[in-house]
């Protein structure tokens, strides 16, 4: 776990959700630290959603607890929403009110006073790039522009913690970009951030933790790095370009190195479970090779995912029959 | 368990956004608009006969809302038809118009109970109907000035703001029937169809069918029947039945308010009228009482609907 037990905000015990007999949230459990970005991924229906709601009283929870903030969201509500920003899904605005005054109606049921309204608004606003649009009707907004505008929201409350429920899917890849770029201002600020996605490439490039959801159960979690050891076998593939006198028998001698591949005769492939970059360098010198690239692949979410799944369909359906 | 804060909070904020879109809406002003022009045709006709006819009359004021010439109804039979369609029109789409806007998560993830979101719309569109319904009465007060040039007396003017509160109790059973239709049917389109279906029912069918069930409950009695006369009990059985529809329930208010004469709703029997000075007014007071059980079915009509969408909106799930 990231942080010491203070420093959790949401915490869930074998949280439950139960929809006429189906457990579309079954048992499941994470801690959210302060400051961490946390992916909840998985297909669609998977329960991400459901989670999501009832971490902030919007659902009744069916079964086990979840603590935000240290207040529970189903007795506690208010406590909970008056310090929690959420971005549903597809978010909606009301068409015929500006930016401001959509703004300035949540806010009002925040309890702001209207001073601070305006200040806090106009300050969000800026932030997410809309003071040109802030009196133009929400009706002409893009699906970016809303998506920013929904942020701003959660900017205006100050929230301690940021809910995300699919960002960004619809939105182009500019847009897309530019919002990430908003939730990482988010982060360094020291907010909570708990997205959700089914994009994996986002997800991986602004979450420090993620935890995959398949029919209502975390099946995996942990740092992207962690996912990849666990799921392909080795965290990093390191690319060497290189020649030199049997090269590919001094790589493998690294220490950590758990395969080489020959893809080539001056080009060879290494799985492995650290960075071995700098003893990869080292050996080729030692070998009195001349060094061309040396590359790392990231580990990537998309194949942790795949091979997950492709390894895991047959297993999974055979527990859902038998529930 | 009690929760905590209250569930009022926010109320103030949802009710004043609500009158102002309510009062800014394009279907607001078609409705206004259908109301003012369809009463000022029933004034129309009613001045004009009033004009013609009465010489002496301590009510004339309270005339102007009651009586018709054909082709056209009473300006009361008008508000009486129409007051629904205005309430069904703003209340049809109050929930489900935020779940298909997909606003309804966004707005419940502030620190508000739903309870504030529903209460809120059902207030604002509560005090929507209750100004225009003032905004009529003093129109008709205004064109009883101009046109007939006797100014109202005391009572009138009593009688009339009894006509006032009754009219909006009567709109808010149809409001908060709406709004539970609203939360019930996620289609806007579905909950407007169903209301409109229901109000159609209670003003033009049920007051056909009411006394043929009750001539089923309670056959008409030969005897009076030879003597060309309604059976006690059918008619008895016919105004309880009657009374289930919120529009009769309006009307034998406003017969009761608006005409200082009337002694009782129901059937009369003799005894009853002994020692009565026929046609002469009642007081205030006594026509209150009259209606008082009008008013409170009325109000309580708004009640038991408001809460009935009150606790499905508080089971419903958010998610879209």
């Amino acid at each position: 776990m990231t942080g010491s037990a203070s420093d959790i905000v949401i915490a869930a015990r074998d949280l439950t959700k139960n929809y006429g007999g189906v457990n579309v949230v079954d048992r499941v459990n994470f801690d959210i630290a302060k400051g961490e970005t946390f992916g909840l991924l998985g297909p669609n229906g998977a329960g991400k959603t459901t989670t999501i709601l009832m971490m902030l009283g919007l659902t009744e929870i069916s079964g086990g607890t979840v603590h935000v903030l240290g207040n529970d969201p189903a007795r506690a509500p208010l406590q909970v929403k008056r310090r929690v920003g959420y971005l549903p899904d597809s978010v909606g605005f009301y068409d015929h009110l500006t930016a401001v005054e959509n703004l300035a109606y949540t806010s009002k049921l925040m309890g702001l006073r209207s001073a601070e309204r305006a200040r806090r608004i106009a300050a969000a606003l800026a932030r997410v790039r809309l003071s040109d649009v802030a009196d133009k009707r929400v009706a002409t907004f893009s699906r970016g522009m809303r998506q920013r505008l929904g942020l701003a929201e959660i900017l205006v409350k100050q929230a301690e913690i940021a809910i995300l429920d699919e960002p960004t899917s619809g939105l182009d890849p500019q847009s897309t970009i530019e919002f990430l770029g908003l939730v990482g201002e988010l982060r360094a600020e020291g907010v909570t951030v708990l997205l959700s996605s089914h994009l994996l490439d986002q997800v991986q490039r602004v979450c420090n933790r993620v935890a995959l959801f398949q029919s209502g159960r975390i099946v995996l979690m942990g740092t992207v790095a962690d996912l990849a050891r666990q799921v392909l076998g080795a965290g990093f593939v390191v690319e060497v370009e290189a020649d030199g006198s049997s090269l590919d028998r001094r790589l493998a001698a690294i220490p950590g190195v758990t395969g080489v591949e020959t893809l080539a005769a001056d080009r060879f492939r290494m799985t492995a479970d650290r960075d071995v970059r700098p003893d990869a360098a080292r050996a080729v010198v030692a070998a009195n090779g001349s060094l061309r690239r040396l590359s790392v692949d990231e580990p990537s979410l998309e194949a942790i995912y795949a091979r997950y799944f492709q390894s895991h369909t047959g297993e999974t359906q055979g527990a859902r029959h038998a529930a | 368990m009690r929760r905590e804060g209250s569930p009022f909070q926010g109320v103030g904020a949802v009710a004043v956004k609500e009158l102002a879109d309510n009062l800014s809406s394009a279907r607001m002003f078609v409705l206004e608009w259908l109301i003012v022009l369809t009463a000022l045709a029933a004034l129309y006709s009613a001045i004009d006969s009033l004009r013609q006819t009465t010489a002496q009359d301590p009510f004339l004021l309270l005339r102007l809302f009651t009586v018709n010439r054909a082709p056209l109804p009473s300006f009361v039979a008008i508000l009486g038809f129409l007051i629904p369609l205005m309430a069904i029109g703003l209340g049809f789409d109050a929930i489900n118009g935020e779940h298909n806007r997909r606003t309804l998560s966004r707005i419940l993830a502030q620190p508000i109970y739903r309870d504030a979101l529903l209460m809120g719309k059902f207030l604002a569109g509560l005090v929507t109907l209750a100004m225009s319904l003032a905004a009529l009465w003093l129109m008709v007060i205004g064109l009883g000035l101009i046109f007939l040039g006797v100014p109202p007396g005391g009572e009138e003017v009593a009688r009339s703001l009894a006509f006032l509160v009754i009219a909006v109790f009567y709109a808010g059973v149809w409001l908060a029937l709406a709004m539970l239709l609203s939360i019930v049917f996620r289609s806007a389109a579905t909950a407007a169809l169903v209301a409109l279906g229901i109000w159609l029912f209670l003003t033009v069918l049920w007051p056909m069918l009411a006394p043929a069930i009750a001539q089923v409950i309670a056959p008409p009695d030969p005897r009076y029947a030879m003597l060309g006369l309604e059976s006690p009990d059918t008619a008895v059985w016919t105004q309880m039945l009657s009374r289930i529809s919120p529009n009769h329930l309006f009307s034998e208010a406003m017969v009761a308010v608006l005409s200082p004469t009337t002694r009782t709703l129901g059937p009369v029997f003799i005894e009853q009228l002994r020692g009565a000075v026929m046609g002469s007014p009642l007081p205030l007071s006594q026509s209150l009482i009259i209606v008082w059980p009008q008013t409170v079915g009325l109000i309580a009509g708004t009640i038991v609907l408001f809460v009935a969408g009150y606790v499905v909106f508080q089971r419903q799930e958010v998610r879209a």
